[in-house]
């Protein structure tokens, strides 16, 4: 697989791998800055402009839009996370000009009249009622507030109630504003397209966007070193756990020392230490599992776990003790060459499609690792010593320091610290 | 050993509209079928077996024996040890896992294409040579009581469908949930998970089907060296069939009342030919009834209720018509604000009569056909989905042919197809419809007789 670093005319840059085996072209992009840009108060604005980019845009109204869409059998979607608005974009080859101009239009002049945004704040207040009853939905936005508190990582990127009630059509088109521009930009493309042709598709996109985005600080942020247990009533047969404390960004040295340890732990499905101690010897849960999820102003090493409420005090303390003994002992050999096994051979796997191709060079763009990552990172994983890991478990993994949340009604089970 | 080979032409098919003539197919002699669908882009291939069984096949009593055993195929054989499989698995650098519906079982393996040869053999090993110790099954029993609560107790939602699924069906063993009952859950044992793999699970009732960076007639070497060792089993085959589905007389409705819903939601299923059982175009003609009707932000339903008159916050329809016996046809709908269940359920209505009487037009028409066609483009672009539509195509009765002439039969499906399906098919008395309430003040509204939670009415 051979990426080409595309620049356009107007110096809009992006990763491009050429495949013209289908008529397909698959375009991710997206622009730094996500709901940690929402203003105070009004939280949920970036995921609100995200569902609004296709509701009409340029000369043509909602439907006129959504219309002209099927008819070039072209797919756009938007979202927004803490730290990025990101975008997807699929179209045919025999229709890629005209269903490019659908893009550009929904990039730099989408409509946001009042009716549509009724329309999709409609949606976005059932989708929170919805939220508000679901326990795996209730246990992340609490566990989230529990350790971010006021930070903007302590609320949810899809607002409350409230806030998406205050929100405004000014407001979407503040934010958009301010985040979509050329500096704050990344681009990856996989498909039917050579690298002359994707440079002028992009001056067509993005090419009228502002230069630079103006984006406020986030504060860096670090969880609290004291355990946190909070308990939400709810009458379920099975609670859900969520559980989680200091992790690592992605720029830590220790990173991939971390990720082999996190796969180890509970990010390796069946294998991992938590699915045999939990669901292979005893049965308590379909599944439990860790992950690593570094934040550009903070990491998060998390899992989560459901079971019977009866069985939530045991599987807690059985995940504690699985990651007190991780942490003084670290992996054997074995485990450690197994991990490296796993995650250099199924490397490949994230590559079989344009649409995974395109996610992952997204990605490593946003990560600032550099397009030589994809060949690096292999080397990168078998180099971590026992040594390297065991250094790694000492210092993240701290079960007294977890902060849980459980949705249910638990047998046994406290809140801590509150 | 008789191998028929189609002609291979997958480069020509990025050049039309639709992905034709993919695949190979033929069968060893022990009666294993084989698909193979080259795909050179990566060094992954993607190796399935598809079982001509699932959840409808399970004897009376003894629901959720088809998901048990796939949980139990996971234990080990003499050759490989309890709980090492996916480890295994995972060591080669692959993914793995299973899954169970209504009318198939199906395993899988994702890994660097040279490492095929690996997962065939253990596939193959555990076709045959299954081994379970009692108490592992106890264990297991244990996870998919769990996993019932994490997807059906757990979720008001998923106890609605379940329970429309058993209203919608009187004879159908499609009435009774994949996951199976939780009182006939309890009680499986080794025993019955030993009878069940010992009754289907045979290279005779199975489909092979492998995607990615192979060549046909290297699988189909790889295939005689390990399934082909496996003698076929003379007692499967005739053995699918089903008690029959009457034809449906009165509509059914169902409430669930529960605290734990967060917004009022209703849907209706009704039953409609699947892609299996379909006569004519009729298949086709749902499938794009249901874009016209619903699939999108441009369909008539989310103009009307979500548009128009505000009175939902999501609408939208749907066809699923891939199943050996009935398929169904479906509606959805999110009620905004306040707004009453029996409104929504009004205007939908209101659009199945207007399709009923007038029809739809050639522009709608047209380009729900660009919107299918399209996706059958879209979905060959990844070696996991194309694996799924052979293999659970093929084993709900359909041929490579047929999968492979989707687009030309969209192609030729009419305006009065779509209305005639229409009319023939979305009749009330083939339906159920389910509502979801979180306030038990509505309840009374809907229907005077007392509902108690999750009790069906009719």
């Amino acid at each position: 697989m051979q990426i080409q670093n595309v620049v356009s005319k107007k110096g809009i840059e992006a990763w491009l791998v050429e495949d013209h085996s289908r008529p397909i072209l698959s375009l991710q992009f997206a622009f730094k800055g996500g709901s940690t840009q929402d203003p105070d108060g009004k939280s949920g604005v970036a995921t609100f402009v995200s569902g609004m980019l296709d509701e009409g845009a340029g000369d043509l109204d909602s439907q006129g839009f959504q219309r002209r869409l099927e008819e070039l059998a072209a797919k756009m979607s938007f979202s927004a996370n803490y730290d990025n608005f990101s975008g997807s974009f699929q179209t045919l080859t025999q229709n890629r000009e005209e269903a490019v101009k659908l893009l550009r239009a929904a990039l730099t002049d989408p409509h946001f009249d009042a009716e549509d945004a009724n329309r999709i704040r409609e949606q976005l207040l059932a989708n929170l009622r919805l939220e508000e009853k679901d326990p795996d939905k209730i246990s992340s936005i609490e566990w989230y507030k529990l350790a971010f508190g006021s930070h903007p990582y302590g609320r949810s990127s899809n607002g409350t109630v409230d806030s998406i009630q205050a929100i405004t059509p000014d407001d979407l088109k503040a934010y958009r504003k301010r985040i979509f521009a050329r500096d704050n930009l990344k681009v990856a493309v996989v498909g039917d397209i050579d690298a002359k042709q994707l440079g002028e598709l992009l001056d067509t996109v993005f090419g009228d966007l502002p230069e630079k985005g103006d984006l406020k600080l986030v504060p860096e942020v670090t969880l609290a070193n004291v355990a946190r247990q909070r308990v939400v009533a709810m009458p379920n047969p099975q609670s859900v756990v969520q559980f989680g404390f200091q992790g690592l960004k992605r720029k830590d040295p220790d990173f991939i020392p971390a990720f082999i340890l996190n796969y180890v732990v509970g990010g390796g499905g069946f294998s991992s230490k938590l699915m045999q101690e939990v669901r292979e010897k005893r049965g308590l849960a379909y599944g439990v599992y860790t992950y690593l999820y570094p934040l550009d102003h903070a990491g998060i090493f998390a899992g989560g776990v459901a079971t019977e409420n009866k069985s939530v005090a045991q599987s807690l303390d059985l995940i504690r003790a699985e990651l007190e003994r991780v942490s003084k002992e670290g992996l054997t050999d074995a485990e450690l060459r197994q991990a490296k096994d796993y995650l250099i051979g199924s490397y490949a796997l994230r590559f079989d499609t344009s649409g995974k191709i395109a996610a992952q060079l997204l990605a490593i763009q946003l990560d600032g690792l550099g397009a030589d990552y994809i060949e690096r990172r292999n080397g990168e994983i078998d180099a971590v010593t026992v040594d390297d890991v065991k250094r790694v478990a000492k210092r993240l993994l701290e079960p007294k320091n977890l902060i849980v949340t459980v949705v249910g009604e638990p047998e046994g089970v406290k809140e801590v610290g509150l | 050993m008789a191998l028929a080979l189609s002609p291979l032409d997958t480069v020509a098919a990025a050049q039309t509209s639709s992905p034709s003539r993919l695949a190979y197919h033929g069968t060893l002699d022990n009666g294993l079928e084989i698909v193979v669908i080259p795909d050179r882009r990566a060094p992954v291939v993607t190796h399935m077996v598809w079982y001509k069984v699932g959840a409808a096949d399970e004897p009376l009593g003894k629901s959720g024996i088809a998901h048990f055993l796939e949980h139990l195929m996971f234990k080990g054989t003499d050759k490989i040890p309890a709980g090492e499989y996916s480890k295994i698995v995972a060591r080669l650098g692959g993914q793995d896992n299973a899954f169970t519906a209504q009318d198939i079982t199906a395993y899988f393996q994702r890994v660097a294409k040279d490492k095929l040869p690996r997962v065939m053999e253990m596939e193959a090993d555990r076709m045959a040579n299954l081994k379970l110790a009692e108490n592992d099954v106890l264990t297991e029993r244990k996870v998919i009581l769990e996993e019932r609560r994490s997807r059906v107790d757990n979720d008001p939602s998923s106890l609605l469908q379940e329970q429309m699924m058993a209203s919608l069906y009187t004879a159908h063993p499609y009435h009774t949930p994949v996951i199976g009952w939780e009182t006939e859950m309890k009680g499986l044992t080794r025993e019955d998970a030993i009878a069940h793999y010992k009754k289907f699970y045979a290279p005779n009732n199975a489909i092979l089907v492998v995607t990615g960076d192979v060549e046909p007639e290297q699988v189909v070497e790889l295939a005689k060296e390990t399934y082909g060792k496996i003698p076929a089993n003379s007692a499967v085959g005739a053995t699918r069939k089903r008690p029959v589905e009457p034809e449906p007389v009165a509509e059914k409705r169902v409430l669930l009342r529960d605290g734990r819903v967060g917004k009022a939601s209703l849907e209706r299923y009704y039953t409609a030919p699947s892609f299996s059982t379909a006569t004519g175009r009729e298949a086709e003609a749902l499938q794009l009834l249901a874009r016209i009707v619903g699939a999108s932000n441009t369909s008539r339903l989310y103009n009307k209720l979500v548009r128009e008159e505000k009175k939902a916050s999501a609408a939208s329809a749907w066809y699923s018509g891939l199943a050996l016996d009935n398929g169904r046809f479906g509606f959805y709908a999110v009620a905004a604000g306040d707004n009453k269940l029996e409104d929504i359920e009004a205007s939908i209505d209101g659009v199945i009569d207007d399709v009923i009487r007038n029809g739809v037009t050639d522009e709608e028409l047209a380009r729900a056909k660009t919107s299918e066609i399209a996706n059958l483009v879209y979905s060959s672009d990844s070696q996991q989905s194309l694996a799924h539509t052979y293999g659970w195509s093929l084993a709900t009765g359909r041929t490579v042919d047929d999968v492979e002439a989707r687009a030309d039969r969209l192609k030729e499906v009419k305006r009065e197809d779509v209305q005639a399906v229409a009319a023939k098919y979305l009749k009330r008395k083939r339906s159920v419809t389910g509502y979801l309430i979180p306030e038990a003040s509505q309840v009374a509204k809907v229907d005077p007789r007392p509902a108690s939670a999750g009790g069906t009415l009719h």
